[in-house]
């Protein structure tokens, strides 16, 4: 743990005596972007039915979950926590939703209420990571048996698909003129919101701080507990909100609804170049990351291939990006190694 | 890190307490599990004291033990292996291809291809976490995908059917010696073997060593690589039996077997008192883990509570139980203070 924390923290620092090209151009969530184009263009090029505006429509509504979700994972995962309770909390949200609509409340009224069940249920996380000081990892081991459970509990195996027509055709629906759907509308306005956090605001330099160094963060005043706690409520109610979305995208509650969805999640916060030791990533990489998969999906799905060959795609992305991370890294420590000795930033840390 | 430093006077009551609370936490869990039984016992007869009930309760959860058997090694590096489900399906539907494109071949052989194949995978996992020094979340993550992936492009369209296997390989899913299940007689005794081994072994030792501090391990001259390798090894060789047993007790193989059963292991591990920040717990306490979860899910609907809340109180009890550890863990340390501060 120590040692890499030392080896990140040694070459953010390296980063700035880089020339300004070289440091925008050659990094993780560039090649990533990069690899996202290039995959689009192939795809369009050789794959027939691909260049055409409605499959940005399906590619759009298809990710939407996981763009949603991998914005605050991508907060949670830099501060080196993370949380694997969100495909579980999609599920209850969305039986929380039809359980309510059933009983006669009106959609909005129960939307409201996934989304305040998803505060609790973050609240609950941050509350066990931060105040009782468990692990994360295994909180949300927990809270993801737990949410997923009360959900099929609620539901059994029967399904709610009685749902207000405007909403179901609004979550379909397409901004006028174009095929993008009107999801897209919240995401970005939630990806502003995400970005400026992150990046302009004490709160966000917080975030990194605490993901490089808890103990320094601390001393440097930076709140850690109430970061984490405010980190899984915001990660709790995107997923609920996400779990709304998935509701009326396919018209249906179940209690399995988005089973195993936070692995995907991870998956592609992780390919977009969050350390899961945290303190490294940024949302653009996340972003393209959901993208590459969600294209290289759907591309592959019109080619003709089989979702088993994307499985295989997807964990091979990301078992490359990390190892071809790490050689690079080897590669620069060899080098700096051999090359004269006048970085300070070079000498490891004892 | 500052109390490694203290003093070297209350060596003994150090020595002492850590081996009484472990034994005291694993107790709680076989508590647990007893009263589980008892309750369903005493709602339904039948659980405990039926030919059928006795067997199952037996039988159901030794698939599971293994797996979490694995699981536990790995936590106790301070690693985590999440495509031991991925790893027990392909070497499942291994066992099932061997038996149709190999006719007359030997039960031993095909167990021993698939612990082999098993063992193969886990050591892709190890090679990759322990050279490429990459944190083994996203390593198996990244291998929990590609196995499945492999798996049901292997699978196709064709599953493996209770016909396709030989009736004396089926029969290892049902058969008793002094109405002890076969199956569960060896993964008692891997069970066993395993418990010694990092009990009382120089080896099994330095895998706590190494999941409570790495860097000391490291410079202690402990081979950390080599060690964690062989870890994934094990356990994937373990998940590999695991899905031998899977094919004996169930006799069908769709590309779907062991989907999920990541979390369970983890969740198995973690109720039996293994830290997920390593070095702490042992294979007993996974075992008995596991082998809670899977008679509860039995237990519920005896007990008139509806199967399908059955994740929630896996939810609780996991929760309940890193809590617990919590608790013990802060008490412990107090206790451990005021040892010190006495001497």
């Amino acid at each position: 743990m120590t040692t890499t924390t030392s080896t990140t923290s040694t070459r953010v620092i390296r980063d700035y005596d880089r020339p300004l090209w070289r440091r925008v151009l050659l990094n993780r969530e560039f090649a990533i972007i990069a690899l996202l184009v290039l995959v689009v263009v192939v795809s369009a090029a050789s794959i027939r039915g691909f260049a055409q505006p409605i499959t940005v429509n399906y590619l759009l509504l298809d990710v939407a979950p996981i763009l949603l979700i991998a914005l605050p994972m991508t907060l949670v995962m830099i501060t080196g926590e993370i949380d694997l309770s969100v495909g579980s909390m999609v599920g209850l949200a969305s039986v929380v939703t039809g359980v309510l609509t059933e009983s006669g409340a009106p959609f909005e009224v129960a939307a409201l209420a996934a989304l305040a069940v998803g505060v609790g249920g973050g609240a609950f996380n941050g509350f066990l990571v931060t105040v009782v000081g468990l692990p994360s990892l295994a909180v949300t081991i927990g809270t993801l048996a737990l949410f997923r459970g009360l959900a099929v509990g609620l539901l059994g195996t029967t399904a709610v698909t009685d749902f207000p027509e405007m909403w179901t055709a609004l979550a379909k629906a397409k901004i006028a003129g174009t095929t993008i759907p009107y999801i897209v509308i919240p995401f970005l306005v939630l990806l502003a919101i995400f970005v400026v956090v992150l990046h302009f605001t004490p709160f966000g330099r917080g975030i990194y701080a605490i993901g490089l160094s808890k103990d320094a963060a601390r001393f440097s005043g930076v709140n850690v507990e109430q970061t984490k706690f405010i980190l899984f409520i915001l990660s709790g109610a995107v997923a609920a909100f996400a779990g709304i979305f998935y509701t009326l995208r396919f018209g249906s509650a179940r209690g399995d609804n988005a089973t195993g969805l936070e692995l995907q999640v991870i998956a592609a916060v992780v390919l977009g170049g969050v350390s899961v030791f945290g303190g490294r990533g940024h949302l653009h990489g996340v972003v393209a990351a959901v993208l590459l998969i969600g294209v290289l999906g759907s591309g592959l799905r019109l080619a003709g291939v089989t979702s088993d060959v994307i499985n295989i795609i997807t964990g091979g992305l990301l078992i490359f990006s990390v190892v071809a991370a790490s050689v690079l890294a080897w590669a620069q420590r060899v080098r700096a190694k051999a090359g004269p000795p006048l970085r300070v930033a070079a000498s490891p840390a004892p | 890190m500052s109390t490694t430093t203290a003093p070297a006077a209350p060596a003994p009551a150090i020595a002492k307490r850590p081996g009484g609370i472990g034994r005291a936490r694993e107790f709680g869990i076989l508590a647990a599990l007893i009263l589980v039984v008892v309750a369903a016992t005493v709602k339904n007869p039948n659980f405990l004291f039926s030919a059928d009930g006795w067997r199952d309760l037996l039988l159901t959860p030794s698939i599971l033990m293994l797996v979490a058997v694995g699981q536990a090694i790995v936590i106790i590096t301070r690693n985590v292996d999440l495509s031991v489900g991925s790893v027990m399906g392909l070497t499942a539907f291994l066992t099932g291809r061997l038996f149709i494109d190999v006719p007359g071949i030997p039960i031993p052989l095909v167990v021993l291809a698939a612990v082999v194949f098993g063992g193969v995978l886990g050591l892709i996992n190890g090679a990759l976490v322990a050279f490429a020094r990459v944190p083994a979340m996203v390593i198996t993550l990244g291998t929990l995908y590609a196995y499945r992936g492999i798996n049901v492009l292997w699978t196709g369209s064709d599953q493996v059917h209770p016909s396709d296997l030989p009736r004396e390989f089926l029969g290892l899913g049902t058969q008793q010696i002094l109405t002890i299940p076969v199956l569960s007689i060896v993964a008692i005794i891997v069970l066993a073997l395993a418990a010694w081994y990092m009990r009382n072994t120089r080896g099994g030792r330095e895998y706590y060593a190494i999941g409570s501090d790495p860097a000391a391990a490291e410079l202690y001259g402990l081979k950390t690589t080599r060690r964690v390798l062989s870890a994934f090894v094990l356990s994937g060789a373990l998940a590999g039996l695991a899905g031998v047993f899977y094919v004996a007790r169930y006799g069908s193989v769709s590309s779907q077997v062991g989907s999920g059963w990541e979390l369970d292991a983890v969740g198995a591990a973690v109720i039996g008192g293994i830290a997920i920040t390593g070095g702490v717990g042992t294979v007993w306490g996974a075992a008995i883990g596991a082998m809670l979860l899977m008679t509860i899910n039995r237990a519920l609907p005896i007990l008139g509570i509806p199967d399908f809340w059955q994740r929630a109180v896996v939810g609780v009890l996991i929760i309940g139980a890193i809590v617990l550890d919590r608790v013990l863990a802060v008490r412990q340390r107090r206790q451990l203070i005021e040892a010190r501060d006495d001497s």
